[in-house]
């Protein structure tokens, strides 16, 4: 007998005679507590995830690469990790070379076994779209994929991340539901709240664990 | 729930039971039976009297039956389950006479209300009598405060106390908030609040014995916090954890003392000084 | 084994441990400290009591539902992960599943795996496991690489390092990697940051846990805040997940309220900096993710545990860790007094059915009944009535048959005898009777010394009269004054 009907067989064993239980998941309890009017939603998430270092701003949909170019100039770092295949890549790089940024632009557009030495060490920052974010928890919703791969919201010690003012939810339910999630997730669905802590020595909070020391958050108000 | 749903089978996978809602309290009656519990019988028995003091100045005539023992706790907690359901069906006997049991002790009424049920849960016939005495029991403090609405004037000189809940009483009985309201009642009597004072003293029945070193730290934090609170006194509505707890002050040979809240409260509405 | 941690290695049992951890001031205001500070950070997670209770009891609904449903969820979960090219393995035993890890490595000709935080492959001794077999096997999380690097094992299931104080961890850095001691909490971080980094970046396999698993979708949700889980489920060109039978749920939805439970309890946060989900490995066009994403699920014992509907419940634990946060005894002796995986009040829970009740036969009674940790479990666990059932199976005689593994570690004719004669007296009104007139009259024969008892306390002596006595008296001068008025 394999390991797979032995487990199984104990569990049915174990259930003789009974039947499952009901689905009676409430989702007013999971919903209610956490709404808000739509002017306050940015608020709330502001809130919640300036309190855990996260830098936010909010700007205009047309001029945001300024902006980036700010954040790298103000930091003096010398590359810029972005996506030239999405829309918002496009936008920047179309920008760039108006922007008088002295940073680089490097496009994530190998695998990332052909430059996993440079892509650990060398890439200063990097810039991600993100499919919404949710107030109740102050999260952002990144969907990676083959242009805007895992890693590039991860190794970099900074990443900004582009968020549309109208893609902000109340709470992780409504995203979920508006986003029809579970008719199809990407390999790698994110939450993201903030960026990379610890708090494993003594409960001092220490950011830049493994991940971003910073995140920095452009929310784009519509044109 | 859908009765469809209803699964009694004996796999059936368990849920938790539902929130109960705040508990709803009869009109004062006529007479009560006051379990003692061991502990108080046979080391504070003075807390007991004062506890029938307490009631009869509220008019209700207290009943002792001289059969009764202990609610069966330490052999409960100890794992011995059939010893402790023979007990209880000795106090039970006793008990069921339809009128109030009123215990000062919030983790032996505890027993009664929540445990007796566990006990005898594959004798239905019993269990209906149980479900009668769990209905019936109170806690002196909360039975004061909610079924006789004690009206107090306070006789006593102006004093600072340290209140020392039970954890199964606080947990099972809710008696914290009860006793606290009490207190409330008295103008002179100032409540200080203590370090960690939900935390619990250590005592836990036969914990004390079969984890001394645990324990024993436990009680040293305990009346620690206790004697840095302020207080002249601690007060509890609970045996076990007062014998705990004057049992280690007088091990570290310290002045301060706890005392059972019946007799702190008698002595404030009684006007009779502390003998 | 070769590489045996100290702390395991303490010879006697839960007491003599406790003993040691004691006495340990050091140790005492490190647990003190951080468990006040995490009893706050909860409370702090949830002001409205109505908004918390709700939420529990729909978590406890929840697991609940999938318990109800176990078997046929797990073959849903594997059916779908397989759909999305994750292969699925199943594991009675530890040595089991260490065998599959070991498999999945050797297959790529690994030697190196670094780990992102897992309980499960803590109760696997992987780390050993693969040692003996010359695969370096990492972890990743600054507790845990803390923890490992000093040969300890985790004293806390969410704060692994917790027993340790900033100048513990500087010293043991001096100590193992050659750099500057420093009181810099940030700095100590960043040492651990810049080490870890390379040996993400070099890995063959990442080994994560799985906080839940969704039956629903094929999904493996992972929460953490340090990105370590990230790195390891990402940069290996492998990913093996290992997680315990139990954490497999319906839905996509039933996640919500889940971990919202998960992260408030266990750290007081609103979310974890990440909730990483995976559904798969990486597509033919994607450029980074694992090639291969495996899934181990062990049983060790679960259902063992699940066969009794009573200790089923032991498996709804979303291992939050705030049983132990707010149990008094587990914030006095620490982690490593537990001597198993789990330790605090879900430990004693749930290692009886891992290792046996004769393993840990001191646990089920290393607890007063407080309660605390019943109040606060987000799952509405009945951890102390679980508790008290296990003080009864340990208790049982061969001839009751114990239904727990190993039960009867504790039975003693003894003892029994002891509490049938206490039995006897309580249960007779004339003997309790003459047992009270005894004890009272001859309350100066007390002895001095009664067993553990005084240690901590004088020797209780009783009153000059039962309150039997003092009553009679008393209710019958009432007695005498209300008819005499009348």
């Amino acid at each position: 007998m394999s390991a797979r009907s032995n487990i199984l067989n104990k569990l049915r064993t174990g259930l003789a005679g009974s039947i499952p239980r009901p689905d009676d998941f409430d989702e007013r309890l999971v919903t209610e507590p956490w709404q808000y009017a739509p002017e306050d939603r940015i608020t709330r998430l502001r809130n919640l995830m300036e309190a855990v270092h996260t830098e936010i701003h909010q700007v205009h949909s047309d001029n945001w690469p300024d902006k980036v170019a700010a954040i790298l100039a103000e930091r003096n770092l010398s590359n810029l990790l972005h996506a030239p295949a999405t829309a918002h890549g496009q936008k920047l790089a179309e920008y760039w070379p108006k922007s008088g940024s002295s940073a680089q632009l490097l496009a994530y557009d190998r695998p990332v076994e052909e430059w996993k030495e440079e892509l650990f060490w060398q890439v200063d920052a990097s810039l991600t779209g993100t499919v919404g974010a949710i107030a109740a928890t102050g999260s952002l919703v990144l969907w990676p994929d083959r242009h805007e791969p895992r890693l590039m919201s991860l190794l970099p010690p900074l990443h900004i991340a582009l968020l549309k003012a109208s893609e902000i939810e109340d709470n992780l339910y409504a995203m979920m539901q508006r986003q029809n999630w579970s008719a199809g997730l990407p390999t790698n669905l994110l939450l993201v709240s903030g960026p990379s802590k610890t708090a494993d020595i003594e409960q001092v909070l220490a950011y830049g664990a493994h991940g971003p020391k910073e995140l920095v958050v452009l929310i784009l108000e519509d044109a | 729930m859908s009765e469809l749903f209803y699964d009694a089978a004996p796999n059936a996978t368990r849920v938790a039971p539902e929130r109960p809602g705040p508990r709803q309290y009869p009109a004062k009656p006529r007479e009560v039976i006051l379990f003692g519990t061991c502990v108080v019988d046979l080391f504070f028995p003075e807390a007991g009297l004062d506890a029938i003091r307490l009631l009869e100045r509220e008019g209700v005539r207290v009943h002792f039956p001289e059969g009764q023992s202990c609610c069966g706790q330490p052999a409960w907690t100890s794992g011995y389950a059939s010893e402790a359901r023979e007990v209880a069906r000795a106090q039970l006997a006793i008990l069921d006479a339809g009128m109030p049991v009123v215990v000062p002790s919030g983790s032996c009424a505890g027993m009664f209300r929540q445990h007796y049920r566990e006990l005898f849960a594959d004798e239905p016939d019993t269990l209906a009598r149980v479900e009668v005495l769990a209905e019936h029991t109170f806690e002196l403090t909360e039975f004061l405060l909610n079924v006789c609405r004690v009206d107090w004037q306070d006789l006593g000189e102006p004093t600072r106390i340290a209140l020392h809940t039970s954890c199964s009483a606080r947990r099972e009985m809710n008696t914290h908030l009860h006793a606290r309201e009490l207190l409330g009642k008295l103008a002179k009597v100032e409540r200080v609040e203590h370090d960690h004072e939900s935390e619990c003293c250590g005592f836990g029945g036969t914990f004390s014995v079969r984890m001394p070193e645990v324990s024993g730290a436990m009680v040293k934090d305990k009346t620690q916090s206790l004697m840095t609170s302020g207080a002249d006194e601690m007060v509890t509505a609970d045996g076990g954890c007062l014998m705990n707890i004057n049992g280690s002050l007088d091990k570290q040979q310290q002045a301060f003392r706890g005392r059972h809240l019946a007799s702190f409260l008698w002595e404030r509405v009684s006007g009779e000084g502390k003998a | 084994m070769s590489q045996r941690i100290p702390v395991t290695e303490l010879t006697g049992g839960f007491r003599d441990r406790a003993e040691v951890a004691l006495a340990d001031g050091q140790l005492r205001t490190n647990f003190r400290t951080a468990m006040d500070s995490l009893m706050k950070k909860r409370a702090d997670a949830f002001p409205d009591e109505d908004e918390r209770e709700g939420l529990r009891e729909l978590g406890n609904r929840i697991k609940a539902r999938a318990l109800s449903r176990l078997p046929d969820l797990l073959e849903q979960l594997e059916t779908k992960l397989t759909e999305n090219g994750v292969k699925v393995h199943w594991a009675e035993t530890t040595e089991q599943a260490n065998e599959i890890v070991h498999g999945i490595i050797r297959a790529r000709q690994g030697s190196q795996v670094v780990k992102g935080k897992s309980m499960v492959s803590e109760e696997m001794e992987m780390n050993d496991y693969l040692a003996e077999r010359g695969v370096e096997c990492l972890e990743s999380d600054m507790g845990e690489y803390i923890v490992q690097l000093d040969g300890e094992k985790p004293s806390h299931i969410i704060m692994p390092a917790i027993h340790k104080n900033r100048r513990q961890v500087s010293k043991l850095f001096h100590d193992k990697l050659g750099v500057e001691e420093t009181d810099d909490v940030n700095e100590l971080i960043q040492v651990g940051r810049r080490t870890l980094r390379r040996k993400f970046m070099e890995a063959d396999v990442g080994v994560s846990g799985v906080n839940f698993a969704i039956a629903e979708t094929g999904t493996l949700l992972l929460v953490e805040n340090e990105g370590n889980g990230r790195m390891s489920t990402t940069a290996p060109p492998v990913h093996v997940a290992v997680t315990g039978i139990e954490k497999v749920v319906e839905n996509l939805r039933d996640v919500v309220p889940l971990l919202s439970l998960l992260t408030r309890s266990a750290l007081g946060q609103p979310i974890t900096t990440y909730v990483n989900m995976i559904s798969g490995p990486r597509k033919a066009d994607e450029l980074d993710g694992p090639e291969e994403v495996h899934l181990v699920l062990l049983d060790n014992g679960r259902s063992g545990a699940f066969a009794d509907a009573q200790m089923r419940q032991t498996l709804n634990c979303i291992r939050c860790g705030a049983c132990m946060n707010h149990c008094p005894v587990y914030t006095r002796v620490g982690g490593h007094t537990y001597g198993e995986v789990y330790p605090g009040p879900i430990g004693k829970i749930v290692t009886p059915h891992m290792v046996g009740l004769h393993q840990v036969p001191d646990h089920p009674s290393a607890s007063s009944l407080c309660g605390a940790c019943g109040d606060v479990c987000p799952v509405k666990i009945p951890i102390p009535e679980l508790l008290q059932r296990l003080r009864q199976e340990n208790v049982k005689s061969p001839a009751e048959g114990p239904k727990v593994k190993d039960g009867g570690a504790k039975y003693s004719r003894k003892e029994r005898l002891i509490w049938r004669f206490w039995q006897t007296l309580n249960s007779s009104p004339v003997l309790y009777r003459l047992f009270l007139w005894g004890a009272t009259r001859f309350r100066k024969l007390t002895p001095k010394h009664v067993g553990p008892w005084t240690e901590n306390h004088t020797a209780p002596v009783p009153a000059k009269r039962s309150l039997h006595d003092l009553a009679r008296e008393h209710l019958a001068r009432e007695h005498l004054a209300r008819n005499g008025g009348q």
